[in-house]
């Protein structure tokens, strides 16, 4: 059994304690240490600034040509905190409410109440940073409620959150790197985890322009490398994120916890064409002010201004009475590929529902809802050439965040002795689905203050043995990452990287996407080793490894990819309920709700690798609550 | 829609490059510029030639990364887009295009389309931030900042670090891109304290760089996909002056990260 490490005592002073008594490294000891960050968004930037800080000697990696472009800065709506400045009855305990309930009772408590009272220390610090958040005229913060919270708990900054705390996190980096603490390598991507003695110890990596292939060793590792929500194909994630640290890792000895909760996000613009490579996010916001709908007939052509009132179908008001079309993100997903599953979908491929502002501009004057939604309205205009104040927007669920990752306990150490993961590389906070302005706070909280004070206590604990880079386990590691890349290099077949990565995606989308069914999962296992197989014989990539070579980075990526599947479908299958965001057809209530099954599976399962194409082992880390009531999640 | 691609091949940064024609077909109105490219691409794969780089990652315009002079003009002729958001249903159907990347000294190619902007990080670590150490946070509430202030510190702030400003300028010149970094903090309470070394080591950092000097031609503001005002270059200016006069001198003030170990 999987022990978390959870610190004794009250729930609400577990984490002082354990600051308390974990083990220090003094500040004269602290630069004796070396610590490889790989990541540079939220999470890798925030925690190499932070340990920089403190006097570590520190490396940071990232794929991008800036440490400033990674995924986070397309983050839109928010980030939640605790601060309560609303006066509307917010406080750290209902946030670390409101996320396990929002995770389908499948996160760790002690975990998630850390994450709350953390919260609001990262607002202080972006502030005192310069993050330009949205102030009311009295001049303090303004805040607003996300994804159908109780609350107004999120802090924003227009449509560009993730933009404005990822650049002060990259101010924070920055000043380091300045200052001699941060080493930045930029355009290097992590190709394997070095291990030794039991301990991750080191990198190899590939240099995207010279195609260099370098050593790193360290005393820790830190994986801050996003998550896998490209493994869809389409998905709101930048093109580039990828699952190939983790599941490096994962094949070095770390287990892979809950890959089956990925998140699919309703309200993306959905896709135009066979040509389509990423889909848009709409935010969130904008269902506090649209009404969701369909036709209430079959294949209705007719366009959206033509149809009566009495012959559409808001379906989500109707099916849920009580947060209509502000129900939680699964739920409003699994609802439109339902009307689109039954025909009534809208758009040129029937994969879309209408997002529409009539009744809202009626009310409030189209002056207001350009004030509120102006870039987002200007935003759908420019990809789809359509004016939603006139036409309703049309939107489709898409993959969107991966609740999934690499195991940790509860110091965000994985099952490898010094490796840490953190951000969305992990799979700690938010249980089987995430929370809207949750995923920001989780990353921040983990860089900036958790992973600092955890991370000293493995380093000052442990006992880490001084090694160079010419230890047998790099050479082996190196060995590795040459042989594959030629390996790729010779397949020299026909069929471009690309098209994999399209077929791989419809598969996981049809088979393990909004729903699942023990049969599909199991075709998608055996459709995933086949689309494998000819992978490795017809697949073309250019070039070589000497120069910059973006098809030989998407091959490495992919490849990965069609190994990743088989394990998120393990766990699919493996999960015989419905909970948040994984929704198995087999489990579900009379009114076609997901059905939970606390007796069998309040637990976390972290799988362990035995080789491809081999059903991985499964271990499982035992959910206790203490302080909260299991409740059936109800949005009636 | 069919179009005429002229595109700038460059193997590597020691090697000359060239413009090369292509044939691209069957594209679809609601294709991105960038989807049209990776169509060219999976023909070139699959025809056993190498792909044409070129930098992108977020296709939704915030990430700064795709930078491709097209026609002539920085991220193309659709104003306040980004490459990876202007749509082919704005050009003319069985028009030749022209594509290269961002021209500048500071910018070596470094392949086909692809630049190396590591100039604009550099400028930033010479002091584009608030000095302050993970931890040490008053209470957020305890800076009231007025509103106007936020929403003008905001509009600099919204700056994406493309690069567009200096593919346009004529010089050069990143002072749009400075001008935008500094002003974001001196509109702020945050930023007082560094306003005068910030600006000046900011500045200098620039100059050393390669970057041109600004002659006021501000093709920067019209190029800017973010539509960054060049009002923040006059208000650089002004807060450059004042901080020379302070000093006396034009020297580089210590560097912001805090050295003492
Ligand atoms: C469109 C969109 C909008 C969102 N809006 C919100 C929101 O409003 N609120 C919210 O809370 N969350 C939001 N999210 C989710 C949130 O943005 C992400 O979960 C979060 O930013 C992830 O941060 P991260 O630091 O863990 O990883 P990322 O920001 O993805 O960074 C990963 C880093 O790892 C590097 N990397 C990866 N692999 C390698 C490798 N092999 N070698 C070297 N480097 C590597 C990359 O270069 C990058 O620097 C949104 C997500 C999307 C897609
Ligand atoms: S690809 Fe991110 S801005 Fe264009």
């Amino acid at each position: 059994m999987l022990d978390a490490r959870i610190p004794d005592g009250p729930l609400d002073e577990k984490w002082q304690r354990h600051r308390f008594e974990m083990k220090l490294v003094s500040p004269s000891n602290r630069r004796r240490f070396r610590i490889l960050v790989v990541g540079s968004g939220l999470a890798g930037a925030s925690a190499a600034a932070s340990l920089g800080e403190l006097g570590y000697q520190v490396d940071c990696f990232c794929f991008q040509d800036s440490p400033r472009r990674a995924h986070s800065i397309a983050a839109q709506g928010g980030i939640n905190a605790a601060k309560n400045y609303q006066n509307d009855g917010d406080s750290v305990f209902r946030l670390f409410y409101d996320t396990i309930k929002g995770g389908d009772f499948r996160a760790r408590e002690a975990n998630v109440h850390r994450l709350a009272e953390v919260s609001n220390q990262i607002i202080d610090q972006c502030v005192a940073q310069g993050v330009p958040f949205a102030r009311e005229y009295g001049g303090l913060l303004d805040n607003r409620s996300f994804g159908g919270a109780q609350v107004s708990r999120t802090f924003y900054a227009r449509g560009q959150t993730g933009q404005q705390l990822l650049l002060g996190a990259y101010g924070a980096l920055s000043r380091q790197i300045q200052a001699g603490r941060v080493r930045m390598h930029t355009r290097t991507e992590m190709l394997d985890l070095v291990v030794v003695g039991g301990q991750a110890r080191g990198l190899v990596t590939r240099h995207l322009v010279s195609g260099r292939i370098a050593r790193w060793a360290g005393d820790a590792v830190v994986l801050a490398t996003g998550g896998y929500g490209n493994i869809f194909y389409l998905s709101t994630n930048a093109i580039g994120c990828n699952v190939t640290a983790a599941f490096r890792a994962y094949k070095k000895g770390a287990w892979f916890a809950n890959p089956c909760y990925t998140q699919i996000h309703p309200t993306c613009i959905p896709a135009s064409g066979e040509h389509q490579s990423k889909l848009t996010l709409m935010s969130e916001s904008l269902r506090n002010d649209g009404r969701i709908w369909v036709p209430l007939g079959k294949d209705d052509a007719r366009a959206p201004g033509d149809i009566p009132e009495d012959e559409r179908d808001y379906y989500l008001e109707r099916k849920y009475p009580s947060f209509g079309n502000l129900s939680p993100r699964d739920i409003s997903s699994r609802a439109a590929k339902e009307v689109c599953d039954e025909g009534r979908g809208v758009g040129p491929l029937g994969r879309g529902v209408y997002l529409d502002f009539a009744d809202s501009i009626a009310r409030l004057g189209e002056d207001t809802i350009r004030a509120r939604y102006g870039n987002l309205f200007a935003m759908y205009e420019k990809i789809t050439g359509e004016d939603p104040y006139r036409v309703p927007m049309r939107i489709y669920p898409a993959s969107h965040y991966t609740m999934g990752g690499l195991w940790v306990d509860y110091d965000l150490m994985s099952t490898l002795p010094g490796l840490h993961v953190i951000g969305e590389a992990n799979f700690s906070d938010h249980g089987a689905n995430r929370l809207g302005a949750s995923a920001l706070m989780q990353g921040l909280a983990d860089g900036y203050f958790i992973l600092p004070a955890t991370i000293g206590h493995y380093l000052g604990s442990a006992s880490i043995a001084p090694i160079g880079t010419d230890h047998p386990a790099f050479d082996e590691a190196e060995h590795g990452v040459r042989e594959r890349i030629d390996r790729l290099l010779a397949i020299g077949g026909r069929r471009s990287v690309e098209s994999f990565h399209r077929r791989l995606g419809n598969l996981m989308w049809e088979h393990c996407g909004m729903s699942r069914r023990a049969g599909g999962l199991r075709q998608a296992i055996v459709e995933t080793q086949a689309l494998r197989a000819e992978f490795w014989e017809d697949a073309r990539v250019a070039g070589t490894n000497e120069s910059l070579n973006v098809s030989l980075e998407r091959a490495g990526r992919v490849a990965d990819f069609l190994e990743f599947a088989e394990v998120l479908c393990w766990d699919a299958l493996q999960r015989e309920e419905s909970c948040g965001a994984h929704f198995r057809e087999e489990h579900q209530t009379p009114e076609g709700e997901a059905a939970r099954d606390d007796d069998r599976f309040a637990h976390v399962s972290a799988w362990e690798y035995r080789g491809v194409g081999t059903k991985p082992v499964e271990h499982r880390e035992p959910l206790v609550f203490e302080n909260v009531a299991l409740a059936t999640r109800s949005y009636k | 829609m069919n179009f005429t691609l002229v595109v700038w091949r460059q193997a590597r940064a020691e090697e000359t490059g060239r413009m090369v024609e292509y044939r691209v077909e069957d594209v679809s109105p609601d294709m991105s510029f960038l989807e049209m490219l990776d169509v060219l691409n999976e023909d070139l794969i699959v025809s056993g030639e190498e792909p044409v780089a070129f930098d992108h990652d977020c296709r939704e315009g915030i990430c700064g990364m795709c930078s491709l002079v097209i026609d002539g003009v920085p991220h193309g002729p659709e104003r306040a887009t980004t490459a990876c958001q202007l749509h082919m249903r704005h050009f003319k159907d069985g028009a030749t295009i022209t594509i290269e990347p961002w021209r500048a000294k500071a910018f070596p190619v470094i392949r086909d389309l692809v630049v190396d902007r590591r100039a604009l990080d550099r400028v930033v670590q010479a002091g584009g931030y608030v000095s302050i150490n993970t931890g040490s946070a008053p209470d957020a509430n305890s800076i009231p900042v007025a509103k106007h202030d936020a929403d003008v510190a905001f509009q600099a702030a919204e700056c994406i670090g493309c690069g567009a400003c200096v593919a346009a300028c004529p010089n050069a010149s990143a002072m749009l891109f400075v001008a935008a970094k500094t002003q974001h903090f001196a509109r702020l309470p945050q930023g007082q304290p560094e306003r005068t070394r910030r600006t000046i080591n900011l500045v200098e950092a620039m100059d050393r760089e390669g970057f041109g000097a600004c002659t006021n031609h501000y093709e920067c503001a019209a190029a800017c996909p973010k539509e960054i005002p060049v009002r923040f270059i006059s208000d650089l200016n002004r807060d450059f002056i004042k901080a020379a006069a302070h000093h006396g001198r034009f020297g580089t003030l210590p560097p912001q990260g805090d050295l003492e170990e």
